[in-house]
């Protein structure tokens, strides 16, 4: 599924990376323990989150996880954005929960990333 | 006889959460840079967040030491901090002494030096209460598997 897609479906606000929309995704983590996200990698992953620190993009980019949808209306601070902007991590944010915006991507093929 | 191809350390101070995370981003983006195979990259990343994290977390300095190698990479992170009073329970998942600010960054879950040992082909832990820990880490390059 191609992230502009998953826009449309968790009905995000793109924070950064609106010029990579086109990127590709198969496989999602969700998690706010980003241990839990290094713990089994998943590399090219989408990583949904309601984790906002910078702590979220370094985890995104340690890991080779393209994007990251930050649940619940939850937005990054400006500092963090920056950092997603200089790494091409794309962050998205949606009002939704994250048990609702796993439940959507699942039922549009995305699946976990082992 | 390995031969040394790049030596690199790195200051970590102790409570800098908003820095937390940077050296190794920077270890990550050097060894992306020469090409290293993704899965590598990867694993010396996340030993090196994680140890990273630790340090912010738990110590007040520590020295973050990165060496490679035409044969493989070393982490090492010497700290001066609290120590581990019980090596082997901090090893084990999910124990930790986090406090609810910590997991609120993200970390703090118990899975830290298990995930460091995840990744390391070699890995060893020291530590002194009341003095400090040592963290060392050996992931060994593809090629050489």
């Amino acid at each position: 599924m191609r992230l502009e897609m998953l826009r449309d479906l968790l009905r995000c606000e793109v924070l950064t990376g609106a010029d990579a929309l086109d990127t590709e995704i198969e496989t999602a983590v969700a998690s706010d323990a980003m241990s839990l996200v290094l713990a089994s990698p998943h590399p090219r992953a989408l990583m949904i989150t309601g984790l906002t620190n910078v702590q979220s993009v370094r985890t995104a980019q340690v890991a080779y996880l393209p994007a990251i949808v930050y649940v619940r209306g939850n937005r990054p601070s400006e500092t963090t954005v920056k950092l997603a902007r200089d790494s091409k991590t794309v962050l998205l944010s949606t009002k939704l929960g994250m048990f609702e915006c796993c439940g959507i991507l699942y039922s549009h093929g995305i699946r976990d990333g082992n | 006889m390995a031969e040394e191809l790049l030596r690199r350390t790195f200051e970590i101070q102790g409570r800098d959460f908003e820095n937390a995370g940077e050296r190794s981003t920077e270890v990550t983006t050097i060894l992306k840079d020469l090409d290293v195979d993704p899965n590598t990259v990867l694993r010396v990343g996340v030993v090196a967040f994680e140890a990273e994290m630790n340090v912010v977390m738990y110590a007040h300095r520590a020295t973050l030491t990165f060496v490679l190698t035409d044969q493989e990479i070393v982490v090492e992170v010497a700290d001066e901090g609290p120590g581990i009073p019980d090596i082997e329970l901090a090893m084990e998942p999910g124990y930790s002494t986090a406090s609810d600010e910590m997991r609120e960054m993200g970390f703090g879950y118990g899975l830290g030096l298990p995930n460091i040992k995840k990744n390391s082909d070699v890995f060893s832990l020291e530590s002194e209460v009341g003095k400090g820990t040592r963290v060392y880490s050996k992931i060994r390059l593809m090629s050489y598997e």
